[in-house]
């Protein structure tokens, strides 16, 4: 289980790094939301899910869709805009989907997943499923209209729903001590009365504990969870961001605990994975992570006549 | 078996039972819907059903429009098919991103992958609530691609209408005009249409995308909606009489739009007159105005006119909005100087 959370942490680290190294040169179109030093979240969170439970993600989106399963390839062309893309390139980086995961489109408006979500749970509670959902979200949602709307229906309804917050401190260039009076943004669970728990988010271990007992709390019908995950992106905001509103030294401090290395190290000590598997695995995540943007590199352009396409959605209930 | 004579909010209702009754996805939610002793909605459209339904399936929200419409969006992408309302279809406007980036572009980003089956419903229309109670929105979602739009003008509609838009596969808004809901009962609204009518009991469709003519003519066409028909069928009587023989089309679904019949009754008879209740800048009749000066232009006779609410906001005192709410006179007055 360690191993396999520590194969995909390596995926999305590896697909970051060298997304962000072809950006520089110039070779990655559109815009890019890096999440190196996140993928702790993503891998713990997803890990404890199935594979019918579903994801909303953000405008950060590459590390949860890979966590949850979804095809390296097609994420890849669809950051090309190609006609490969998991949307065929109407998406974009900041709208990754696979339905066959259930990945639903990531969205790029902040917090508006998490009433989203919550619909989605509501939708399997009536059914009878018991499924569950998750909303991912930054610290800068923590401060949006739809998150006190999101959670506080979810909280009156019992939906089956996780919300997981990502905080790494910054919405965009904003100190988190800019945008609230409070510490924690766990406290606000308190006032939905569902639980709240702040975590350690660069522990993989950690993230998974914890949301294993919230997935089960869902999927009992006792209600919705708010999972605060302590974290940090190590890249700028976005493209073009080189940080500067940042401190090196923060920057370093985080490093130090960076949730890849931690569960590396881990794996040694505590599970005696020897070193060559590690790096068998390493390489794996490599190869793959080439051979994606390679597919992408590849991939036909979407026809121009796609651009009208899917619009609407065909009729398919008879009278 | 016709239902004897209803309303448009017990056509509504009627409407939701049945496909209720047929399809389990369906479920209702939003701000007093299904409260045990409540009101059904601001308008009873949805009482009585929390009775029959649970008050699962006729889920009452919190005061929450984003909630209401995300969770709607939510539970549609998993395969429900939600029915949301808004108490006042002003109230939209505190989720439009919900509306608009959410409902309205899943499919399209997801490149037909997933997609949103669901109603908003929005009651709609001055009745003497002032500014924030009373708007037409129509046009604004008419304008934003991937949504429907539908605005029925009489109850045998509003039921045809919406069980066709429970069963769509997008997102409808539903545009419900309070003065049409019903004359009688605890809500009617004051000033309310009679517009009672016998509506089928059994199962109907009325299809999206489809204009009605609700009168033939030959001197002039005139396009409306909702409340505005029934103005505009009114005028028809009043310029009949004075030897003016005017068509008169209700547009009783904004998106698709039914270029189609609009233009084919504008060549007939060369005069084109626009009604709606909303201001007059980019309102819909500006894009069937639009539509018709590019493949119409040359049967028309005369310019294509416009009747619409001033650019200005809804005033509350009822003298003032009887200065803002198009009427029946003007509509005679523009049809004489049309065809005249």
């Amino acid at each position: 289980m360690l191993l396999e959370m520590f194969r995909r942490m390596t995926l999305i680290r590896r697909f970051e790094d060298h997304l962000h190294s072809l950006f520089l040169q110039g070779l990655v179109p559109g815009t890019l939301h890096q999440c190196q030093g996140q993928e702790a979240v993503a891998v713990g969170v997803c890990s404890a899910l199935r594979s019918d439970d579903v994801i909303f993600s953000t405008h950060r989106p590459v590390g949860h869709v890979i966590a949850k399963g979804s095809s390296l390839r097609r994420i890849a062309a669809e950051l090309w805009g190609k006609a490969g893309g998991c949307a065929g390139g109407k998406g974009g980086q900041m709208h990754l989907v696979d339905p066959s995961v259930g990945a639903f489109p990531s969205n790029a408006i902040v917090g508006a997943n998490i009433p989203i979500a919550c619909g989605a749970a509501l939708g399997f509670k009536l059914r009878g499923v018991d499924r569950i959902a998750v909303s991912f979200f930054g610290d800068g949602a923590a401060n949006i209209g739809a998150f006190h709307e999101g959670l506080n229906l979810a909280a009156v309804k019992d939906a089956p729903v996780i919300f997981v917050c990502e905080n790494n401190l910054y919405a965009a260039s904003t100190h988190i001590s800019h945008a609230m009076r409070i510490s924690s943004i766990a406290e606000r669970a308190a006032s939905y009365g569902i639980p709240g728990f702040s975590i350690d988010g660069m522990d993989v271990a950690a993230v998974y504990d914890s949301a294993v007992k919230a997935a089960e709390r869902a999927r009992s019908r006792n209600g919705p969870t708010l999972l605060e995950y302590m974290t940090f992106r190590y890249a700028g905001h976005s493209r073009g961001d080189p940080g500067g509103y940042r401190t090196v030294e923060e920057l370093q401090r985080w490093r130090a605990r960076d949730p890849v290395r931690k569960c590396r190290e881990l794996l040694a000590q505590h599970f005696k994975v020897e070193e060559a598997e590690m790096v068998r695995i390493e390489n794996k995540c490599q190869e793959e992570v080439e051979d994606a943007v390679e597919f992408a590199r590849t991939s036909p352009e979407p026809a121009r006549e796609t651009c009208t396409e899917h619009v609407y959605a065909p009729r398919v209930v008879q009278p | 078996m016709t239902t004897g004579k209803i309303g448009m909010a017990e056509a509504l209702r009627a409407a939701m039972r049945l496909a209720m009754r047929q399809d389990p996805s369906i479920f209702l939610l939003g701000e007093d819907i299904g409260i045990s002793g409540g009101f059904g909605g601001g308008f009873t459209v949805t009482l009585g059903l929390s009775e029959e339904f649970g008050h699962e399936r006729v889920m009452d929200t919190p005061i929450s429009e984003i909630a209401i419409i995300g969770a709607a969006v939510g539970a549609a992408l998993v395969g429900m098919r939600p029915i949301a309302e808004m108490q006042y279809g002003d109230f939209v406007f505190c989720a439009m991103d919900q509306v608009v980036n959410q409902a309205a572009k899943m499919h399209y980003m997801s490149n037909g992958q997933v997609s949103v089956p669901m109603v908003l419903r929005l009651p709609v229309g001055a009745t003497a609530r002032g500014a924030q109670h009373g708007q037409c929105t129509e046009t604004f979602f008419m304008h934003t691609p991937g949504l429907k739009v539908v605005c029925p003008s009489n109850p045998y509609d509003a039921k045809g209408l919406f069980l066709a838009a429970i069963r769509d596969n997008n997102p409808v808004v539903f545009l419900e005009h309070k003065k049409l809901y019903g004359a009688k009962g605890g809500r009617r609204e004051k000033a309310a249409l009679d517009i009672a009518a016998e509506v089928p009991e059994e199962e109907y469709e009325v299809p999206l995308g489809k204009v009605a003519v609700r009168r033939e003519g030959t001197d002039i066409t005139i396009m409306a909606n909702m409340l505005m028909v029934h103005y505009a069928l009114a005028a028809a009587d009043e310029l009949n009489r004075e030897g003016i023989s005017a068509e008169v089309i209700d547009v009783r679904c904004l998106a698709p739009l039914d270029m189609d019949t609009l233009a084919t009754s504008s060549k007939k008879t060369s005069r084109v007159l626009i009604v709606e209740e909303d201001n007059l800048t980019c309102g819909w009749g500006a894009e069937v105005a639009a539509r018709l000066g590019e493949n119409a232009f040359y049967y028309l006779d005369k310019p294509i006119v416009r009747i619409a609410a001033p650019d200005c906001p809804l005033p509350c005192s009822p003298a003032l909005e009887e200065a803002y709410v198009p009427n029946a006179e003007q509509i005679v007055r523009e049809a004489r100087r049309l065809v005249l």
